[in-house]
């Protein structure tokens, strides 16, 4: 047990670059693998986290744009749209990678007042960003056809109403359309975000370098099959990770979903459940 | 291909590029998008197959068949399927050696799992070491199949037992009160009416089946993602044609060809999505 804590420090962080700098390579044991694999999940949450964080703001406006009936303005959101849920994620990382790669050299200052940090075109190639682009563009186009679907769906009797109490533009969205178009998207975004997590795991198949064997879950999961020609235990520990965390997005997707629902009458509320038509992005 | 391709490095211009896109690699480039195609229609009855399977295991009257089917059904929700992508074609590969060890080889004693080894004695050995070439890409193809009937079957098995419970229940009960069996309920009200429910999950599934078919590559099959990254890596003056990075213009050859399968599909949910919302009291019906 008490090499079990040592392990845990050794490799707790390793996904990160703390920690013991050699990956185990023989007599692995099984704690060794909860812990590795458990340390490439930060990899995965934060892809999914970020991803979706910035996502979310994108999606909307992205919806609204579809939405819109300037061409100008519903043109790009379309072809972005489309560009991105038509292609496989997995094409999509070579594709940007390949793009990123081919970029020329460049630095540029940017200064905060206290620090200077230079960004430069290099970080693209490297999966913290340019995976994370890729991700943050994917998930805002499913999202956006998802919100763009709800805001179709608002019911027209509330934009009477609106109109009727004097609600328009920035406010009218605010105070009715965007919390009735967030309410009906609910259930559906909490399945993209499900995906989203799922989809980090392909991050380090792709062009992008797992540096310094930095991976994610999956990347350390490979590893171990291949090392112990044994599947049967790093993959269901993989498996019994993202079934952790997709119940804890369920969880907080289900609070939030109570919040969206507040103002109906209780036997007008929607439990948020995973719908079976729903399950697929 | 052509005459003049003989010395490729006298040739310029559209001389040049016709004879580098007809090269014997090109031509196994083109060759993998049948491979794609082929997956694509082979996996699809497939997984409708493992589906059907699942869900109607997951309404059987059988307390362990419905917990197996309703944990096939769930398990996807939860795992993301590029684990299963990975472990079941070497899981189904082990499994099968093991069998045939068992069987084949019942006199060697020592232990199959040795450390980090997987040892079965050379019978056993699936394909067989002096198999030919082919038979190598056959079986690893199959393994894959076989993993994207299992996964998409799970997907598949979710939209048709949604669609299964979407049938009204008077319908059944109908069928009850005229003396129809359990059997005859499921096959002449149950299955002929549950397409229509299912129709929206089933297209959309099509949609996911074809993005994910550049999976292939991680299994080790010679598709058409292993292609663009062999042929579009640089080539130094070494070889016949040479050429700095052109990966990217090769994944945007993908990306073109895959946006334009789903063109098709997206086009055809479109027109109905608009079919249905004619006439409903919302902001797409008002507009129609």
């Amino acid at each position: 047990m008490s090499s079990c804590f040592q392990t845990l420090s050794d490799y707790g962080l390793r996904s990160i670059g703390y920690g013991e700098r050699l990956l185990p390579k023989a007599d692995i044991t099984l704690c060794e693998q909860f812990v590795l694999i458990g340390s490439g999940m930060i990899w995965n949450i934060y892809f999914a986290m970020l991803a979706l964080l910035f996502g979310f703001f994108f999606a909307t406006v992205l919806a609204l744009g579809k939405n819109s009936k300037l061409f100008l303005l519903n043109a790009p959101c379309r072809a972005f749209i489309f560009i991105f849920r038509g292609s496989p994620l997995f094409i999509q990382f070579f594709f940007a990678y390949d793009l990123f790669v081919l970029l020329p050299r460049l630095g540029v200052d940017i200064d905060f007042g206290f620090l200077v940090v230079t960004v430069e075109t290099r970080w693209l190639t490297k999966a913290w960003l340019g995976a994370l682009i890729v991700l943050f563009f994917n998930t805002s186009a499913y999202a956006g056809e998802i919100f763009y679907g709800a805001l179709r769906a608002v019911p027209s009797q509330d934009l009477e109403s609106a109109d009727a109490f004097g609600f328009t533009g920035i406010k009218k969205f605010r105070r009715i359309i965007w919390p009735t178009m967030l309410r009906l998207a609910w259930p559906s975004y909490t399945n993209e975000a499900i995906f989203m997590f799922h989809a980090t795991t392909l991050v380090f198949f792709t062009g992008f370098p797992a540096w310094q064997q930095k991976g994610d879950a999956i990347y350390y999961a490979s590893y171990f099959a291949d090392k112990t020609f044994n599947p049967f235990v790093p993959y269901p520990i993989v498996g019994f990770y993202f079934i952790l965390l997709t119940l804890i997005i369920i969880g907080l997707f289900g609070l939030i979903n109570r919040q969206l629902n507040k103002h109906l009458p209780t036997n007008e509320r929607k439990r948020l459940k995973i719908n079976k038509y729903n399950l697929i992005r | 291909m052509f005459s003049y391709c003989t010395d490729p490095k006298t040739l310029e211009g559209l001389m040049w590029l016709s004879c580098y896109v007809t090269t014997a690699k090109h031509m196994s480039f083109y060759y993998s998008f049948f491979v794609v195609m082929g997956l694509l229609s082979l996996a699809a009855p497939l997984a409708m197959a493992f589906g059907f399977a699942g869900a109607t295991a997951a309404r059987s009257s059988l307390k362990i068949v419905r917990a197996f089917g309703k944990g096939y059904l769930a398990m996807i929700r939860g795992i993301p399927d590029i684990v299963f992508f990975l472990f079941i074609p070497i899981a189904l590969d082990q499994a099968f050696e093991y069998l045939r060890h068992k069987v084949l080889c019942s006199d060697v004693t020592e232990a199959v799992r040795q450390g980090n080894d997987f040892v079965v004695c050379a019978a056993a050995k699936l394909p067989l070491n002096t198999a030919s070439e082919w038979v190598h890409d056959i079986y690893g193809f199959s393994l894959a199949l076989l993993a994207f009937g299992f996964v998409f079957g799970a997907f598949a098995g979710n939209v048709l037992s949604g669609a299964m419970g979407a049938v009204p229940k008077a319908q059944i009960e109908t069928g009850e009160a005229y003396g129809f069996s359990s059997t005859q309920i499921f096959k002449r009200i149950l299955i002929p009416q549950m397409w229509i429910y299912a129709l929206p999950g089933l297209s959309n599934l099509w949609m996911i089946l074809i993005k994910a078919t550049p999976l292939l590559f991680l299994l080790g099959i010679e598709d058409i993602v292993y292609w663009a990254k062999e042929l579009g890596g640089i080539k130094t003056g070494v070889y016949e044609y040479p050429h700095p990075d052109w990966r990217a213009w090769y994944f945007g050859v993908l990306m073109i060809f895959y946006l334009s399968l789903t063109y098709l599909s997206q086009s055809v949910l479109d027109k109905l999505s608009t079919r249905l919302s004619k006439g409903q009291a919302t902001m797409a019906g008002k507009e129609v």
